[in-house]
């Protein structure tokens, strides 16, 4: 927290954890795809469903999806702005469970390429958000440094090889979850970094026997 | 940032102005320049201003609950048929147009929250415009405002939803309070006592929006916060002190804030919400799948 939190940030209104926030999550989103957004199913749950119209959550989910910062005077017409750019969209409810907080959602995307990525994610309030899962798969990140998730066979040996490459790259980890599904089945792993984790570190994990995705979140919009 | 008033009192007593103060400790922590971190804050200013200015009058939010009203308030008191005009009636309309302008998606700066994003703005820009203050002067106090915010996160919260509306357009007015006294040319005593008159006056105030909207009564409680702020700050500058410690405020706001019942933080169930017209409008929106 700092004087700018205080005095900022600068947003379009109405709602730092119904308007920023879903935009954040769209921006998160999109960076993890790590590619232009073809089409994305948005599905909206608890209070995210009920007051979103008003809010312009689903405005702000598009918006993000496209890029567009917080406080881009763009996002009330960023419906306008998907159809230009050949984004399709389409929004319905869901219900995902009473565990999951009240400003949650979940996105399909498709990337232009084809490559495709489910997320839940949450606006925890304040602009503040949470990726609850990734491909289905739970997960536990804000998106405000860089991070890698691995998708891997629940077997040994992944992890050394991940840090390894970290290390050789001179990345620095802040913190490091490991979840699977089951023993021996689909684990995955989510590494928040100091640094940006170079491409070719990347490419590298994703030849290796047993890693089935990898995903990373960089700091900046790539296209 | 500060911990308590106790602690920002001490650093006052430095040679260096206290926004000056806050500034500095800010940079060594966030590791910015102080000639950076000024403008960006310069930055943020101007943002409010543009807010101010770019107000359409004719505009209505998405569910149509609010909308124009800084625009009627504006051609009421110009009509000279008014009791609270001058400072204050351009203290009204300012905090309308920058909170209403907010429910319609425009681009706003939270100060510290977007629900109560009228206050601060209200209260300086009329400021630097009748007070003759100079861009520099404003943003050296919006320093002040973000310390106060500060001490108020640190101990309290700036949230509706756990500290009900207290904690938002009272932490705003509490802002606006201490930072009007410093500009005005008050003590760091009087920054202090101004800050705690501001929140007691607003002590136990409920988060309760219809529909769950940042709409109905969260603009015109912008109105409360700024005219607030101005009367806790004149106040002070009087030589009226709070009989309760400006830390020993914010602690109680605290206290209040989890007292609360959960349908009085931003719930939408309690309070206004939950009247019989509340619940209608609610309703009505759903229908039309708000």
């Amino acid at each position: 927290m700092n004087l700018f939190d205080m005095i900022g940030p600068v947003m379009v209104g109405p709602s730092s954890s119904h308007t920023a926030g879903a935009v954040r999550i769209g921006n998160v989103c999109r960076r993890l795809l790590g590619e232009t957004v073809a089409r994305a199913d948005i599905y909206l749950h608890g209070s995210f469903l009920a007051t979103g119209k008003g809010h312009g959550t689903d405005r702000a989910l598009v918006a993000g999806l496209l890029g567009f910062a917080v406080d881009d005077e763009r996002i009330p017409d960023s419906f306008a702005w998907a159809a230009k750019s050949g984004m399709e969209f389409s929004f319905a409810g869901i219900d995902l469970g009473s565990d999951a907080h009240p400003n949650s959602v979940k996105l399909c995307l498709a990337g232009k390429s084809g490559r495709k990525l489910d997320v839940t994610a949450s606006s925890i309030g304040g602009g503040q958000i949470c990726i609850n899962s990734i491909d289905g798969i739970t997960t536990n990140f804000s998106g405000d440094c860089p991070t890698l998730i691995v998708h891997n066979l629940d077997q040994p040996g992944h992890v050394a090889e991940v840090t390894s490459m970290l290390e050789h790259k001179m990345v620095n980890i802040a913190s490091m979850q490991l979840y699977r599904n089951g023993r021996g089945r689909d684990a995955v792993m989510v590494l928040e970094c100091d640094q940006e984790v170079p491409r070719d570190g990347i490419r590298w994990l994703e030849h290796l026997e047993g890693v089935e995705k990898v995903t990373y979140l960089g700091m900046t919009d790539e296209e | 940032m500060f911990h308590s008033f106790d602690e920002m009192l001490a650093a006052a007593k430095s040679d260096k102005p206290l926004w000056e103060v806050i500034r500095d400790e800010d940079c060594r922590e966030e590791a910015i320049s102080p000639e950076e971190s000024f403008r960006k804050m310069k930055a943020t200013y101007r943002v409010m201003r543009e807010t101010d200015k770019a107000y359409d009058p004719a505009a209505k939010s998405a569910s149509g609950l609010v909308g124009t009203d800084a625009g009627k308030l504006e051609k009421y008191l110009e009509s000279g048929q008014r009791l609270a005009g001058g400072f204050m009636g351009l203290v009204m309309v300012r905090a309308l147009r920058t909170a209403e302008s907010n429910a319609c998606m425009k681009r706003i700066v939270a100060a510290p929250t977007a629900g109560s994003c009228g206050v601060i703005p209200a209260v300086f820009l009329t400021a630097e415009e009748e007070l003759h203050k100079t861009e520099d002067e404003m943003t050296g106090a919006l320093y002040v405002a973000a310390a106060i915010g500060g001490i108020i996160a640190c101990r309290a919260s700036l949230a509706g939803a756990s500290g009900g509306c207290q904690a938002e357009i009272g932490s705003a007015s509490a802002m606006a309070a201490g930072a009007l006294t410093y500009l005005e040319g008050g003590t760091a005593e009087m920054v202090r006592d101004a800050t705690a008159m501001a929140l007691s006056g607003l002590l136990g105030l409920v988060c309760d929006p219809v529909a769950g909207l940042v709409e109905v009564p969260c603009v015109k409680r912008n109105v409360i916060g700024a005219v607030n702020a101005v009367t806790s700050s004149e106040m002070a500058l009087a030589g009226i002190q709070s009989r309760i410690p400006a830390d020993e405020v914010i602690d109680a706001m605290k206290s209040v804030g989890s007292m609360m019942h959960g349908d009085l933080r931003e719930s939408g169930i309690g309070g206004l919400a939950g009247t019989p017209t509340g619940k209608e409008i609610r309703e009505k929106l759903a229908g039309d799948g708000n």
